[in-house]
């Protein structure tokens, strides 16, 4: 029974896979850009979600990582010319640096607490941007004439082009992620997010793991910054304000802590339908914050709630249970 | 030989002294149970072992080193191992997970391991599952393993903690209230694990408030009162103690 379930299951993700793979040749540029933008929210949602729904750290500053890798990025390409796409690893690193740097003071913080922390953080970073700090970051109209990445001497411009970037991005993400989820270090963020003074009475180095899962979360988002960057070719300040940590704080917590599916799913739904919905714009936040609410009471652990990790306990030589 | 060794140690909260002046040994392949009366200050003493706390004043040595200031992990990697008073399980996770738990300081894989799984952490892995199965088989819970920590029985719960304590490879386990809510068969069952954690060379403190437990079980016992030390001795010689009386029954008035 839980065989053909889990069955199903792959076998749904695949079709949607397949589905959304084929989709650019049926949809105008139009929709095509919606599934760019839901892929890039998808990736960072996903990488929130290490932080957010694995480690359970409330941290609503995700889109200051987001800046660091995009202005890194920008500066970097317009002042040296350096091809955007071998930007991405440096802007990802930019990003992981802050992060040990801001977090490593905050990271024993709890709850409510480190949730303001970061609040504040992003819009320092945000107002640093706006006032120009170190005459490199163009100020409020922000940086523009960022150079479309390259691939193999092809220069990506097309929404098409880009589509296959993003998604392909989002599924080596997907990929690493899934392993990193199935793991010593996984495990460790999930026991430290159920509870804290058992983990490390167990032996886990509290501190250490969440400060590390903050660094992988934030060099993701900067890498993602780097996409983005090369994709609109021009970045300003207010791309990067707190609502942008709201949303992808509310993709995680509606498509469900700690599952990589449910957080594809909230990106689908919280970036696609608004597009899908145009005519009811006014009403958006009205649905938005009545669906939280919903959520929150009656499906608290999200849409695609995370399914248990499963170990191959029957394929192990017999552990002799006689002892 | 002495495992461990409290020399003088004191905390203080606030106006209170938790636990005052206490120094008292350990000896290796013992176990020893700390007993007295409610607040009288033996949770303290374990969180001052583990590390949760820090003494005023005072030293804890471990086997040569000294662990007074040393972080939890930190002490558990060295070896002494712990269960809580209030079951601290995680609760949403499966039995074998929380297992692991323990089985964590005594591997390496990180994250970038974790992403590139080299050769090295798959055996990693296959070797802690392994690990967690027999701790889980040791202390009877092999049917549970891909059970909520939260859907086992309360008696159960107790045991799991115990098999995530010794899945960290500890020389010393405390156990902080082993029978607390257990039933009498339950309990009978936990002597008997305890005796044979004690045969696999592992030393054991342990609080408890069932007497016939410690009573049956201890080698050594000491006994606090308001955060002094008041006896210590073995079962016998503790049941006879003046003051162990008086600690817990009260003089007469006359």
């Amino acid at each position: 029974m839980i065989r053909m379930w889990k069955t199903k299951r792959h076998f749904l993700y695949a079709l949607w896979a397949v589905l959304l793979l084929a989709s650019p040749a049926v949809l105008n540029p139009y929709w095509v850009d919606v599934l760019n933008l839901v892929g890039l929210y998808a990736i960072l949602a996903l990488s929130l979600n290490i932080i957010l729904g694995h480690a359970g750290l409330f941290h609503m500053g995700h889109a200051a990582f987001y800046a660091v890798g995009a202005y890194t990025t920008a500066i970097l390409n317009k002042q040296f010319g350096i091809p955007v796409l071998w930007l991405m690893p440096l802007s990802g690193l930019t990003a992981g640096l802050t992060a040990l740097v801001v977090a490593r003071p905050i990271i024993h913080l709890r709850g409510d607490y480190l949730l303001i922390v970061t609040i504040g953080f992003v819009e320092i970073i945000r107002i640093a941007l706006i006032n120009n700090v170190f005459g490199i970051t163009g100020g409020a109209n922000g940086i523009f004439g960022i150079d479309r990445p390259m691939i193999f001497g092809y220069k990506i411009r097309k929404p098409q082009e880009f589509f296959y970037l993003i998604w392909a991005f989002a599924a080596l993400t997907v990929f690493f992620f899934h392993r990193l989820e199935q793991s010593r270090f996984g495990r460790a963020l999930n026991f430290l997010r159920e509870d804290d003074v058992a983990a490390e009475g167990s032996g886990i180095h509290t501190a250490h793991y969440k400060l590390i899962a903050f660094v992988i979360g934030a060099f993701w988002a900067g890498m993602v910054g780097t996409v983005y960057a090369a994709k609109m070719t021009i970045i300003a300040p207010e791309s990067f304000n707190f609502w942008e940590s709201v949303i992808m704080f509310m993709i995680v917590l509606l498509g469900g802590r700690g599952s990589i599916p449910g957080t594809i799913l909230g990106a689908f739904l919280v970036i696609g339908l608004p597009e899908i919905f145009r005519e009811f714009a006014s009403a958006r936040m009205l649905v938005f914050g009545a669906v939280m609410v919903i959520m929150m009471i009656f499906r608290t652990e999200g849409i695609l709630p995370a399914l248990p990790r499963s170990y191959p306990i029957g394929r192990l030589p017999d552990t002799g249970s006689d002892r | 030989m002495s495992l461990l060794q409290l020399s003088n140690v004191t905390k203080t909260f606030g106006g209170l002294t938790a636990v005052d002046d206490v120094s008292c040994e350990v000896q290796a392949g013992a176990i020893v149970g700390l007993i007295g009366p409610n607040g009288a200050g033996k949770t303290t003493v374990f969180n001052l072992i583990t590390g949760n706390y820090r003494p005023d004043q005072g030293k804890i040595v471990f086997d040569g080193t000294f662990i007074q200031n040393l972080p939890p992990h930190r002490i558990v990697s060295l070896g002494i191992a712990r269960t809580f008073q209030t079951i601290r399980l995680f609760h949403k996770l499966a039995a074998l997970e929380n297992v692991l738990a323990g089985c964590h300081c005594r591997m390496k894989s990180g994250a970038l391991a974790a992403m590139f799984r080299p050769r090295s952490q798959k055996i990693e892995e296959r070797t802690a599952l392994t690990i967690a199965l027999q701790e889980l088989a040791f202390v009877g819970l092999q049917d549970k393993a891909e059970q909520p920590a939260e859907n086992l029985s309360y008696g159960n719960q107790r045991l799991l903690e115990i098999a995530r304590a010794l899945a960290t490879k500890p020389r010393l386990i405390i156990l902080d209230e082993p029978a607390g809510g257990m039933n009498e068969p339950e309990t009978a069952a936990l002597i008997n694990t305890i005796f044979s954690i004690r045969d696999r060379g592992i030393t054991i403190l342990l609080i408890e408030h069932d007497m016939s437990l410690v009573m049956h079980a201890c080698d050594h016992i000491v006994v606090l009162e308001y955060g002094k030390k008041i006896a210590e001795g073995d079962a016998k010689n503790i049941q006879q103690d003046p003051r162990v009386i008086e600690a817990y029954l009260g003089t007469d008035e006359d």
